[in-house]
């Protein structure tokens, strides 16, 4: 039982992750239709600006937790201005290309960000400055740690933030409005161009929270870090019915709990057949069987055809 | 003169053909590696065009295809190497491998029929990844993949006494390992230019492009979608599975490196770049995203050091910059591909309703 409630919990704090990242794919695809493939590079971006900012900070003898703060403001600017930028730069003038030119172009962009940010960071693996103290709690023989409570309440908190703005602002009103039809948005007075840039800006500050959320729990960056991230946001993302907020969201935490209960079971249900090295299977097996049962994901409704 | 025409003209299959024949000759000019990344070029000509009916003709967005030739490349590995002490002749090997990538293929394809678009590039891609990872893992507690270390001393193609690898001398030629590789390469990929010229206009290939156009009109008039996209998904497949044999087979050596996700994107970038569901597009783009690459890999440093006279930057991560880049600007200025069909560019074109 200890196992299962302590995996329960490990799942959830990276469910969070995983969700918080996957609300970026969710709301450029709800909106416009595109797999931004290059979503999971924003965030090892976010990751590797604040590892710099924060570094340089603490280094020069500021605070530890202002230092933190500092770096991940830089890390959500700069964020914000890289999905402004990939929006303007790569997908706008493609709005109305066929629908697979926008994918080879995500993937283009997404290996040009890795290969920049190898460029300036290197190779090697980068240590994340701790910026949490490291208390463990003990709660009904599960251990947890500050930066996992952390971890969930504030992906939480962004998260409920975000649903704020989507559904209680003028902004929100006009992106739900786009995403179900453009022309008709378009024609009411909604400035498209606008809407689109504002979905790229807000995911990319949120895969930039991420991405500070997975430096302090990892403690390590690299910049290939953001590629299987990326994939298992993405995976979360349809599992919950891609285009859908909340979906997104459940199908972060559920993807997260998954993986964790998987990969701490696995072994005992096999007869120690398969290892916790087939962790990442589970996601995609997951994945598979769901949408054989409900084709658009848990949550999406019934999407007309875009084959 | 069009393109078109002028390689259905007598001339223009004649001056190809000498091409063809010479190229291997004018790249070992450059060294054993050039005729290698030749051998590559012809290599993914051929899977592209295994891709292309999936995703060209029938509009089946495949993110996993290299799970199929991952499976035609380990059937290979494992059957005619010492790691379990078989050597299988090619005419056993290379159609089980077609057909266990088909049989792969169809099990990927059935529960997958329903999903539409953008869902079914997922659940691709995770399949491509179990693949992979499954491929990753075997070795424990039962050795069979090797685990990621892979099968090494692969056996080279070969037919009765004539082996593929090594030096022969045909009528005054010494014709190195990789030269042979090509011919049988350009035989291959000739053949599957064929079946997909054949393919694309015959019924199955309409009935393909009806799907492709709108699956529920094509539906309505009498079409057997859901048999004809699981044929796609196995023809494909085991495409995929001879080009996995021969890749194999070449190589010496298999592990799951060779058979991650990018590898699948970069399939899928040259079908697109190059031209979805042309065929010329297609091996346009095949050629250039393997030789590209390269070029770069031969050329960044050199011209790093001329211009500024040092290593400003990692070489390996501009050469992939550069790659990046390219892949979006073709895309920027050729939305439908650097050759698209006649009919695709036209809708492009005109007026959208």
């Amino acid at each position: 039982m200890d196992i299962f409630l302590q995996q329960i919990i490990n799942g959830l704090v990276q469910g969070s992750i995983y969700a918080l990242v996957a609300l970026g794919y969710t709301m450029v695809y709800g909106i416009m239709g595109l797999i931004n493939f290059a979503h999971g590079e924003v965030v090892m971006i976010g990751t590797l600006v604040t590892i710099t900012v924060a570094g340089t900070l603490i280094k020069a003898g500021m605070p530890v937790a202002l230092a933190g703060l500092a770096g991940i403001m830089a890390a959500v600017l700069v964020c914000m201005a890289l999905g402004w930028a990939l929006e303007r730069v790569a997908y706008r003038p493609l709005r109305n290309a066929p629908r697979l030119t926008p994918l080879i172009t995500a993937i283009g962009m997404s290996i040009v960000l890795q290969n920049v940010a190898m460029i300036v960071w290197g190779r090697n693996y980068l240590t994340f400055p701790s910026l949490l103290p490291k208390v463990n709690f003990e709660w009904a023989g599960a251990h947890f740690t500050a930066i996992q409570l952390i971890i969930v309440l504030v992906s939480a908190a962004t998260m409920g933030g975000l649903l704020l703005l989507v559904y209680r602002t003028k902004l929100g009103m006009a992106m739900r409005a786009t995403a179900q039809n453009p022309a008709v948005a378009s024609l009411m007075g909604v400035n498209i161009n606008r809407v689109i840039a504002a979905a790229f800006v807000i995911g990319s500050a949120l895969g930039a929270v991420a991405g500070v959320m997975v430096g302090t729990y990892y403690e390590i960056a690299h910049y290939q870090m953001g590629f299987m991230l990326g994939l298992k946001a993405f995976t979360a993302a349809v599992l919950g019915g891609i285009g859908n907020l909340a979906g997104a969201m459940l199908g972060g935490i559920l993807l997260g709990i998954i993986e964790a209960l998987g990969a701490g079971y696995i072994g005992d249900l096999t007869g120690g057949f398969l290892g916790s090295h087939y962790q990442d299977i589970f996601a995609f097996v997951v994945l598979i069987v769901v949408l054989m049962f409900k084709p658009s994901g848990l949550f999406g409704e019934k999407t007309g055809d875009r084959a | 003169m069009k393109f078109e025409h002028f390689f259905r003209s007598t001339v223009g299959i004649g001056l190809t053909a000498v091409l063809l024949l010479a190229l291997p000759f004018i790249a070992a000019l450059g060294g054993q590696a050039w005729v290698r990344i030749l051998d590559f070029a012809i290599l993914y000509v051929f899977l592209a065009l295994g891709l292309n009916i999936v995703v060209g003709l029938a509009g089946l967005l495949d993110l996993g295809y290299i799970a199929f030739y991952a499976v035609g490349a380990y059937t290979w590995a494992l059957l005619a190497s010492p790691h379990f002490g078989l050597h299988w002749p090619i005419w056993a090997i290379l159609p089980l491998g077609a057909g266990l990538a088909c049989f792969a293929g169809v099990v990927l394809g059935s529960p997958t029929l329903k999903l539409r678009g953008d869902y079914l590039a997922i659940v691709t891609l995770g399949f491509g990844e179990i693949v992979r990872i499954f491929m990753n893992n075997l070795n424990a507690p039962v050795n069979i993949t090797n685990g990621p270390q892979g099968i090494t001393l692969i056996d080279p193609v070969s037919f009765g006494a004539f082996k593929f690898s090594g030096t022969t001398q045909i009528f005054g030629f010494a014709l190195s390992g990789p030269q042979k590789y090509y011919f049988l390469l350009v035989a291959l990929a000739i053949l599957v230019i064929i079946i997909n010229i054949r393919l694309q206009n015959s019924r199955i290939g309409r009935a393909w492009q009806a799907i492709r156009e709108d699956e529920i009109a094509a539906k309505a008039i009498g079409i057997n979608t859901r048999n004809l996209k699981l044929l796609a998904f196995a023809m494909g497949a085991s495409f995929g599975g001879v080009a996995g044999g021969i890749f194999s087979a070449m190589q010496g050596f298999v592990s799951p490196e060779s058979f991650s996700l990018i590898e699948s994107i970069m399939i899928l970038a040259m079908v697109v770049l190059g031209g979805m569901g042309h065929i010329p597009g297609v091996i346009l783009g095949a050629v250039l995203l393997t030789v590209l690459p390269e070029v770069l890999r031969y050329g960044v440093g050199p011209v790093q050091m001329a211009i500024f006279g040092k290593m400003l930057v990692d070489p390996e991560s501009l050469r992939m910059l550069i790659f990046g880049l390219a892949l979006v600007l073709v895309m920027r200025f050729k939305p439908a591909g650097l050759w698209p069909s006649p009919e695709r560019k036209r809708e492009l074109t005109e007026a959208k309703p």
